[in-house]
């Protein structure tokens, strides 16, 4: 048997270690348009002290290691571009720790956005997490390495805002706890007012460490929650409206989309604007306080509230399952998108930019922005459906979102969740300084190049 | 592969994979082997692959396929508009293998024992009837109803205990029933799951001949797996008989007064069967049952209805056996998660589900703790008046 395998068996168990076909095969890819590449092994560990020991075993025989959640960025970050092995976190699925008055919980490096909420709502129904509109499979920690967004993002910031401690296995094979839990018991910071080591993590793709468990903040569960959708057929309006509704600190999360099908949305940009109350009084304050904030568009017949109710269902669903189903729009089972993060002002730029790829590749949009911090910032989604099954309607996706990626970058976006080459293009836009930073940064934890190779790769 | 079209339409987003609230896996083979690839949707990437030549069928391969135990959560749960046909594509892929000498040395034994024995235990033929003995039942010859038992209700001790219990009840509340004894044949249900079409075809064609013959018009089966059968495939083939699964039954008979149920003070937790609940969506009619007895306190699990974990016999599993032991096979998790109600019995109503979960509660030590207990055995406990 080759050696590296049996040290692997040895680590975790025969039936946590593959390099059967299957598995090789199905790990290879992700349900983007990213070309796939095999890794030689795929390891399922159940302990921080297996995860240790394999990336140990990596440093020594000089093996490329890929942690992986469910592999839902859609842009090829868990796909083992120098082979090597991926390591499958979805066995470390524990969760560890609720602290109620601490407001945060202590999960395993594999834990689902699912599974955290469902146990929430069966044993601290006061609590929620900033849960994703990624299916239910994605796990937290990836969530947070990548700067995911949820449904309390645009109250609390990005999700990786919301980690309150880190358990990361080093490059070199250390264990290393990053925050308060550095130092004692309790996991309530991730830095202040300590050096905020988190930054060595969050946002690397896993190329500086692998998390093995993650403390992330909570926050109250209203009982009731409700939707209103503001509807303008004026792009030129939406980030005032954005600013009017941010501006009454009274909505949970705001979302702004624009899709061509069915006929009854095109055309038009729909601001989703959530509410959350423990009373019946405080939901309709909030909800006259808006209207009262956009009553000046209203007034002008530039807009205009939606009846919800048909959509309320899908609406509130967390997470909404019917974002997945996007896919089979070209009746093929996937969808690509670039998300940069940028200005909320400069969103008619990028709907525009939207329509016209569409047209340009001919291809099936989804537009969609999610509000950030109070409106400091916006991500925004360009999405492409497209069909598995046609090369050539993929490989149009792949360059309209590359253009999309290209065109954000030229008007100071950043790119959310990079995939290799919107990496580069970035890179080739950092100031050099910056860059040799990240280098620095990239050689001293991870000397042997073995983290998630090919991904931010400074030259 | 009549479904081919649809293969590549899966975008492996894992919902198939999780209950509606997303507490745990809910897909048996995915919860014992951890890999997606032994979930919905890497069956699905998987199959695309071979179809596309990107993979070779293998042994592997074939464990994956023959793996599932066609518990339909992945249909219940899916959010694309072909999630009816899920399991479809897995049994035609299954047909495939079957065809090129590719299942899985287990699965093989399974045919044959059918093709030859008429069941998978390899037994005579004349001891189908045995479980009746000295019940006074007596075999079909003209009754409204005809009693179908199937292989596990007819053979395995445990389903032979249900097959009793349940025909005596149904007799007690005045229905007037026959049974097949050495007459009857494998239904074909799994069969035809695991992908042997020709084999399938042959059951069924027979035992609707015979039925029709014997003027059989009516049926209640003990097995879900039968009913689901009868339902939904024996009518393409010809069938014209009416079939209920006997909770629906028994159901309708303490609705109606046919059973009256005296009190009794017990705790029961109620599993529902793949093929009685997703399948063919009978939720009711056994939970109306239970509450029809004075005293009896009902505690759901945390999965149940449409979340229902399967207990891993399902899609040939009882006798393939390819999901294994141990502590995370499904009968032991699930009778863990019975236990974890406080409930003193678990009630059953599928013979399959019984012996799975009866040999569950006694890896698990649990016999001090619950009883998995048969429906109709819990309204025998509780004493009726019919």
């Amino acid at each position: 048997m080759d050696r590296i395998l049996q040290s692997l068996i040895d680590i975790v168990g025969e039936k946590a270690v593959s390099n059967h076909a299957e598995e090789i095969w199905y790990y290879a890819r992700d349900p983007g348009v990213m070309p796939p590449h095999e890794p030689d092994y795929v390891v399922a560990p159940r302990t921080t002290e297996e995860v240790q020991r394999i990336v140990q075993l990596a440093n020594r025989e000089r093996i490329p290691i890929v942690p992986m959640g469910n592999g839902m960025a859609l842009t090829g970050l868990v796909i083992p571009l120098k082979g090597g092995i991926v390591l499958d976190m979805k066995r470390m699925d524990r969760i560890l720790e609720v602290n109620e008055r601490g407001r945060y919980v202590i999960v395993e490096g594999g834990t689902s956005q699912g599974k955290l909420k469902s146990y929430l709502e069966d044993h601290y129904p006061h609590l929620r997490h900033s849960i994703p509109d990624a299916p239910a499979a994605t796990t937290i920690a990836a969530n947070v390495a990548i700067h995911g967004q949820g449904r309390l993002t645009q109250q609390y910031g990005f999700n990786s805002d919301m980690v309150t401690g880190l358990e990361v296995v080093l490059p070199t094979g250390e264990v290393c706890r990053i925050g308060s839990c550095s130092m004692g018991p309790y996991w309530f910071s991730k830095g202040p007012t300590l050096p905020d080591l988190s930054g060595l993590f969050l946002g690397w793709l896993g190329t500086t460490g692998i998390i093995t468990k993650v403390g992330i903040r909570l926050y109250p569960r209203k009982k009731m929650r409700d939707v209103e959708i503001f509807v303008t057929d004026r792009d030129d309006l939406v980030a005032d409206i954005v600013y009017r509704v941010t501006h009454t600190e009274m909505v949970e999360d705001i979302t702004v989309w624009f899709q061509p099908k069915p006929l009854m949305f095109k055309d038009n940009n729909h601001i989703t604007i959530y509410l959350t109350g423990d009373t019946d009084e405080e939901l309709e304050f909030k909800r006259l306080m808006i209207w009262d904030a956009l009553r000046e568009f209203i007034d002008s017949k530039d807009g205009g509230f939606m009846s919800v109710q048909p959509l309320k269902p899908m609406l509130l669903e967390m997470p909404q399952r019917g974002i997945a189903a996007f896919a089979d729009v070209p009746k093929g089972g996937g969808f690509e998108y670039s998300g940069p993060i940028t200005l909320v002002d400069q969103y008619p730029m990028y709907a525009e930019k939207v329509k016209q790829l569409a047209s340009k590749y001919n291809v099936v949009y989804a537009g969609t922005a999610r509000i950030i911090s109070g409106g400091h910032a916006m991500m925004f989604g360009i999405s492409f459906a497209f069909n598995r099954a046609d090369p050539d309607m993929i490989d149009r996706v792949r360059r309209a979102v590359h253009e999309a990626t290209e065109f954000a970058l030229d008007l100071g976006g950043i790119p959310w969740k990079p995939n290799i080459h919107e990496q580069k293009l970035a890179m080739e836009r950092m100031d050099p300084n910056t860059l040799r930073l990240m280098k620095m940064i990239k050689q001293n934890l991870d000397p042997q190049g073995i983290m998630n190779p090919g991904n931010w790769e400074v030259g | 592969m009549e479904h081919a079209g649809i293969v590549h339409r899966c975008f492996r987003c894992g919902y198939c994979k999780f209950p509606g609230d997303y507490h745990d896996f809910n897909c048996p083979p995915h919860r014992v082997f951890g890999w997606d690839t032994y979930s919905c949707g890497g069956r699905m990437w998987l199959i695309n692959a071979w179809l596309n030549q990107e993979i070779q069928p293998s042994q592997r391969f074939a464990e994956i396929l023959f793996s599932c135990v066609a518990c339909a959560n992945c249909q219940e749960y899916c959010v694309y508009p072909f999630k009816d046909d899920l399991l479809a594509v897995f049994e035609e892929t299954k047909t495939a293998l079957v065809n090129g000498g590719l299942a899985p040395p287990a699965v093989r034994d399974y045919f044959k024992a059918i093709h030859v024995n008429g069941n998978p235990y390899k037994l005579p033929q004349e001891q189908r009837g045995r479980w009746a003995e000295g019940t006074g039942l007596e075999e079909f010859s003209g009754q409204e109803y005809l009693f179908y038992v199937g292989c596990v209700g007819s053979y395995d001790e445990i389903g032979m205990r249900m097959a009793r219990s349940v025909g005596l009840m149904l007799k007690e509340a005045g229905y007037s029933i026959g049974y097949l004894g050495s007459r009857e044949t494998c239904d074909g249900n799994e069969v035809k799951v695991l992908g042997e079409t020709g084999l399938f075809s042959l059951l069924a064609e027979e035992n609707i001949r015979k039925f029709r013959e014997m003027g059989v018009k009516k049926v209640i089966t003990l097995d879900p797996h039968a009913l689901n059968v009868f339902r939904k495939e024996y009518p393409k083939l010809g069938a014209d008989f009416q079939v209920w699964h006997f909770t629906e039954v028994l159901g309708q008979a303490v609705k109606q007064g046919r059973i009256v149920p005296s009190p009794y003070r017990v705790r029961v937790t109620y599993h529902d069967p793949c093929y009685l609940g997703r399948h063919n969506r009978i939720f009711k009619p056994p939970r109306s049952v239970l509450k029809r007895i004075p005293d009896l306190e009902v505690v759901e699990m945390r999965r149940s209805k449409e979340d229902s974990f399967c207990c891993g016999g399902g899609g040939g599993n009882f006798f393939t056996d390819i999901l294994g032991g141990g502590e995370d096979s499904p009968n032991r998790v699930r009778i863990r998660e019975a236990a974890d109600t406080g409930a003193e019995l678990l009630a059953v109503t599928c013979p399959t589900c019984a012996k799975m979960l009866t040999d569950a509660l006694k890896a698990e030590d649990l016999q001090g703790r619950m009883e998995v207990v048969d429906l109709a055995e819990i309204l025998r406990r509780a004493g009726v008046g019919c």
